[in-house]
């Protein structure tokens, strides 16, 4: 028998991250501030799970400056777009074969 | 059973995450119900003056209407008392807009002034700063005419535009601005009901099917 969750990505696994990447999929691009204020998180959290994300080369990262100030850009990249569609078509097959 | 939940919440995380981050989705009915109330209140004091100015004018043909250096239309146009009823309307129905939505995004938890406001705020002022300068050279010149329908037309322009970075029910607002406008392009003189009728009660009735769909349940 198939099993129904291999294809549940298991980067995607915690709310965060997930709130990371959805985000990220309908921006082009979301400074750090800006997901620290949509997700209500703090600094450390934040950029440890982008962290992770950034490992699994789901997203792109941008170091610039405004002024002095750091101001660091992410962005999906090609494969955390195929990954995240891939997930919610998993999730989706899920919720469809146990109803 | 369990699982199933998760999921479905994991997919509605998913959902709120993509609209919150892309549209500004705090915008609140009551705005739009308080706007339309200042609007009407505006439009009913003002209404004795434009009468005034409209007996003497009820005669003329639109064409002078529209063009006429008339020294009475000018001074009560420009005199003060029309501009200053037209400023306080305007800024009365902002604070109350704002007011409400900032009520709004405080309960909802989400950010005023966020990379999604400031999208809407850029793109609904692009089109509104253009319309502006168009209306003042339009006062200059003495049209006075065409005001009305001016300011029908252009703010609907930026609702429009604007609806692509909020709720998607703008858009109709703004079409119905638009139209509003157009048809007040041929009955020049009948400006102040066009007017009521555009920026007041267009905005309470968007404002209360606005309230009814989205903030009566909370």
């Amino acid at each position: 028998m198939k099993n129904p969750i291999e294809h549940l990505n298991k980067s995607f696994d915690n709310r965060i991250r997930l709130g990371i990447m959805s985000t990220l999929m309908v921006n082009d691009e979301v400074s750090f501030n800006e997901l620290k204020e949509l997700l209500n998180i703090t600094d450390g959290n934040l950029a440890s799970h982008l962290k992770g994300l950034e490992e699994s080369g789901f997203i792109r990262v941008q170091k610039g400056f405004i002024g002095r100030k750091t101001n660091t850009t992410y962005a999906a990249s090609k494969a955390g777009e195929k990954a995240f569609k891939a997930h919610l078509a998993a999730l989706e097959e899920m919720i469809r074969s146990s109803k | 059973m369990n699982t199933e939940n998760t999921h479905l919440e994991a997919l509605q995380d998913i959902k709120q995450m993509m609209e919150r981050s892309s549209r500004f989705i705090s915008l609140s009915g009551l705005s739009g119900i308080a706007a339309g109330t200042c609007a009407l209140i505006g439009a009913a004091v003002a209404y004795p003056i434009v009468n005034r100015s409209h007996l003497n004018t009820a005669e003329r043909n639109p064409a002078e209407l529209i063009s006429y250096n008339h020294e009475f239309l000018i001074k009560d146009y420009t005199g003060s008392s029309l501009f200053t009823i037209a400023v306080c309307t305007l800024l009365a129905a902002i604070c109350f807009a704002f007011l409400f939505t900032y009520l709004r995004s405080k309960k909802t938890n989400t950010p005023i002034w966020s990379a999604s406001s400031r999208r809407l705020t850029l793109n609904v002022m692009l089109p509104l700063v253009a319309g502006g300068i168009y209306l003042f050279r339009l006062l200059q010149i003495g049209t006075y005419g065409l005001i009305a329908p001016g300011c029908l037309i252009f703010y609907g322009l930026a609702l429009l535009n604007a609806s692509k970075y909020t709720l998607r029910e703008v858009r109709y607002l703004g079409i119905c601005e638009i139209i509003l406008g157009i048809i007040n392009l041929w009955v020049i003189g009948n400006g102040i009901y066009f007017w009521a009728f555009g920026f007041g009660i267009l905005h309470i009735l968007y404002g209360i099917v606005m309230w009814w769909k989205y903030e009566r349940k909370q």
